[in-house]
């Protein structure tokens, strides 16, 4: 506490930290709360909808060697996001230490493991949508809201997960081609981590909250 | 003596941003940890666990989750405290929207149900 009142009152800078890292936080903070709603919303709705909820383990189940295994496709997204945000703290501790060629070729490993995401839910979309009928206005599992909250949330959030393999696309290509040499410590690569890990921190909560309850 | 007094504003050292420097096994355990939990979340599903026990196990390992990402890999376990209360506080309005609209959909269906 004492810290916090010296860090608000010694008439300099609070944060002591590069704006781009101040504005990313701002950023991610309005996004915790566009995310918040939309689940808060959700909760809402399956509260008090008439019928019953859709069995997510029955919608999201994968046919394997003739047995459905509830959940694997989104299961096995998990692990890849959690990998790429694993490999992309691993290039950010390079870009401290200055080491181009890790920290980009981790960045490009992180862009591989969101491509491989992006591709899995444009699968699991494709399969609810043309083999399970599931459409934003009803479906043949239960309540009808299900559609909507499905392709509205984790449509937000595949397209984040789109826009970070832009972004770290961009950066990493810049880190390698020696743009930022010296500039500033590959302090824009800390950024786009923290946007990377944030798009893994919103999976965590919609693969808890969505998927399993 | 007040230990005031010994307070160096940030701005006086040369290097005033904290030390971010962690061996890599560091991450390495974070990661495991989180593979660890997310295999856990999905064993809950797997052997069907319902009711009040699956809920709360849900919320507990999606809360662990999200504390190591943020905390270790977003790096805010080691930020500036007032960087830590800015970006940890506003999201406790959403806890606040949650349990207001908690109350309002057990509300429709207790009035749902009285007039049935």
């Amino acid at each position: 506490m004492n810290d916090l009142v010296k860090d608000w009152s010694s008439d300099v800078s609070t944060f002591k930290i590069r704006w781009s890292k101040a504005m990313m936080w701002i950023f991610l903070i309005s996004d915790t709360f566009i995310f918040g709603t939309f689940l808060i919303s959700y909760m809402a709705i399956r509260l008090t909808v008439v019928d019953s909820w859709p069995d997510t383990s029955q919608v999201f189940a994968l046919h394997v060697g003739g047995t459905d295994v509830p959940l694997l496709l989104i299961a096995i997204m998990t692990f890849i996001l959690i990998s790429s945000s694993g490999t992309m703290a691993i290039a950010v501790n390079a870009a401290n230490k200055k080491d181009k060629r890790k920290t980009g070729i981790f960045m490009l490993l992180t862009v591989l493991g969101g491509i491989a995401f992006v591709s899995m839910q444009a699968f699991e979309w494709t399969k609810l949508i043309v083999d399970e009928g599931i459409r934003p206005w009803g479906n043949d599992f239960g309540a009808q809201q299900f559609g909507s909250f499905f392709f509205m949330i984790t449509g937000f959030h595949g397209l984040h997960v789109l826009i970070g393999v832009i972004y770290l696309s961009i950066v990493s290509k810049r880190v390698l081609a020696g743009r930022y040499d010296g500039i500033d410590d590959y302090q824009i690569v800390e950024v786009a981590g923290l946007y990377w890990h944030f798009v893994d921190l919103v999976w965590v909560f919609i693969f808890a909250f969505f998927y399993l309850w | 003596m007040n230990d005031d007094t010994n307070f160096k504003h940030p701005s006086f050292y040369p290097k005033a941003e904290p030390d971010n420097s962690h061996p890599i096994s560091f991450y390495l355990i974070a990661w495991l940890a989180l593979f660890i939990l997310s295999a856990l979340s999905y064993y809950i599903d797997y052997v069907n666990l319902e009711g009040m026990v699956r809920w709360v196990l849900i919320t507990i390992l999606a809360l662990l989750k999200a504390g190591l990402i943020v905390s270790v890999f977003m790096h805010l376990a080691w930020e500036r405290v007032a960087l830590i209360y800015t970006i940890l506080l506003p999201p406790i309005l959403l806890i606040v929207m949650l349990a207001i609209f908690a109350n309002d959909g057990n509300a429709i269906n207790v009035l749902r149900y009285s007039l049935s």
